[in-house]
């Protein structure tokens, strides 16, 4: 395994140890290990149904692990009540893999569902409104603010969903598949979106994905998740020139 | 024996379905008592349900009015027993014929919908999204959509009678020259407390069937739109089911209150 040291004393926002996940006879998760530190970007790949959006939802508590310790901001999630998980997971913003718009309420409804709970964090004094137009700026889309996400292009519908992600001002973001089902003239347009928000805000990021494009353009770190562990640790360059057949699979063209 | 051993499975996969269900039916009632309730999306799902079902309970209870008028009328007539048409069409109306056809027109209507658009929601990750922004999609989705179909329910019950009585009214009318005044006469003295309240009990567990199974199915989705689909379907064919054991149940009930 590649180790990267020039990072280690960094502080670590989440972390995986050993985690365990089966469904049935389908051994998802075999003990997986990750560490995120803060301000870097982490890429994640694997083939699909390799269960990378397992444990990206056991890290915020959509799936319960089997066994193994999550740890995201220094709070052990399976400990934590649910009142505490909620304020924890406005820390966390989740972007999912097919936008995950609701397709009954409007562009301006999806943005305002999570300030329904987490009004306290904006204080007293929350406005919506500059909020809501304020996040659809930050993806270029105010003018889409009263469509509905049926009237959305793929795109413009994984703008607004980054948009609805960021509306909580999250310390952390997790992407899942940020780039699948677009064009790649769109993905491109994606990727610098999210480079934008990174630099603007200086978030954290966990990245999966299986497009290598996406991942040479984004990544600080990466780690291949291959038989459901962390088979493989490094930077972009680095694993790029592995001459394990596993490896190298991923970066053939 | 083949035939045998697929009913012992399909038996068993009915037993383990009614034991989940069971569960979430639980689940409901713990969760519907918990603040903070979401009355908004309550009175949403209400006004929806109710003006998706009514014209389609309209028609049904004008029709189940006509048809059950024109056929008994030549038998009645044979007996000279014509006079009886207000109240025998309106008793097995209000105690029977209503609310089962208003609940199984309603669990093709609103069960099905149900299921289908929360199996939607669930999978395009729609239900995750909601609760990892803090609001609980239970009591978010499925608490609103139950007590919605359970409140509603009865009251289309009652316009799907009144409906029906009327359409059993306009075949006397113009066949045997009965006023509006006397036929509705009859109904009322026909009618007691003892059909109307429960007939009305009857409906609210009839509308909590198609919510709890609709809800059921959605929220437990299977991924895929194949999985939609099969939400939607499953919805109907076991609320019908599960009616018709309600039914069953509440005759036996309230047979045991009229010996009392
Ligand atoms: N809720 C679930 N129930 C059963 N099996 C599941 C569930 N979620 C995922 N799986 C299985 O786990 C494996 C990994 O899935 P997933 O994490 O979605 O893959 P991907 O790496 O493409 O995101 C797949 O084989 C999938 O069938
Ligand atoms: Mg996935």
């Amino acid at each position: 395994m590649i180790e990267h040291n020039n990072i280690s004393n960094r502080e670590i926002v989440l972390e995986l140890k050993n985690l365990h996940k089966h469904f049935g006879k389908n051994n998802v998760l075999n003990g997986f290990n990750m560490q995120l530190f803060k301000g870097e970007n982490l890429v994640i790949m694997g083939k699909s149904g390799s269960g990378k959006s397992v444990m990206i939802k056991c890290l915020v508590g959509l799936l319960e692990a089997d066994s193994g310790t999550i740890t995201v901001m220094h709070n052990d999630i399976t400990k934590l009540d649910q009142e505490a998980l909620d304020i924890l997971r406005a820390d966390i913003g989740f972007l999912f893999q097919g936008s995950a718009l609701y397709d009954s309420m409007t562009v301006r409804e999806n943005l305002e569902f999570p300030l329904r709970r987490h009004t306290k964090k904006f204080g007293e004094h929350i406005d919506t409104e500059t909020l809501v137009v304020e996040a659809l700026e930050n993806v270029g889309l105010a003018s889409a603010i009263d469509l509905m996400p049926s009237e959305l292009s793929g795109g413009m519908k994984r703008r607004v969903a980054l948009a609805r992600t960021l509306i909580l001002q999250p310390k952390i973001i997790l992407y899942d598949e940020p780039t699948s089902g677009l064009d790649p003239i769109t993905a491109k347009e994606i990727i610098i979106l999210m480079q934008d928000i990174q630099k603007k805000y200086g978030t954290s990021s966990l990245i999966i994905t299986h497009d290598v494009d996406c991942a040479r353009a984004i990544s600080d770190r990466m780690i291949l998740l291959i038989d459901g562990i962390d088979y493989a640790v490094g930077t972009y360059t680095e694993l790029s020139v592995s001459k394990d057949p596993k490896i190298k699979a991923f970066f053939k063209h | 024996m083949s035939a045998l051993h697929s009913i012992k499975t399909q038996l068993k996969s009915f037993l383990t379905e009614i034991g989940e269900l069971s569960l979430f039916t639980g689940r409901y009632f713990r969760e519907a008592f918990k603040r903070p309730f979401e009355f908004k999306e309550l009175l949403r799902q209400c006004y929806n349900m109710g003006n998706r079902s009514l014209l389609l309970v309209v028609i049904t209870g004008f029709i189940i009015g006509l048809v059950l008028t024109l056929q008994t009328r030549p038998t009645l007539m044979e007996f000279g027993a014509v006079s009886w048409m207000p109240s025998m069409v309106s008793i097995s109306i209000v105690r029977e014929i209503g609310p089962i056809i208003t609940a199984l027109v309603c669990a093709g209507r609103i069960g099905s919908g149900i299921g289908a658009e929360l199996g939607s929601m669930r999978v395009t990750e729609q239900i995750d999204a909601m609760e990892v922004s803090g609001t609980n999609p239970f009591k978010y989705l499925v608490v609103t959509r139950v007590l919605a179909v359970t409140l509603m329910l009865p009251l289309l019950v009652i316009i799907g009678d009144a409906i029906a009585i009327f359409g059993s009214f306009l075949v006397e009318n113009i066949k045997g020259n009965v006023s509006f005044m006397l036929y509705f006469s009859q109904v009322f003295d026909a009618l007691e407390f003892g059909d109307v309240i429960p007939a009305t009990i009857k409906s609210f567990f009839f509308g909590l069937a198609i919510g709890i199974v609709g809800c059921f199915k959605g929220f437990y989705c299977e991924k895929g739109t194949e999985g939609v689909g099969k939400a939607a379907n499953s919805a109907v064919v076991f609320t019908s089911l599960l009616l018709f054991i309600i039914d069953f149940i509440a005759v036996f009930v309230t047979d045991i209150f009229y010996d009392l």
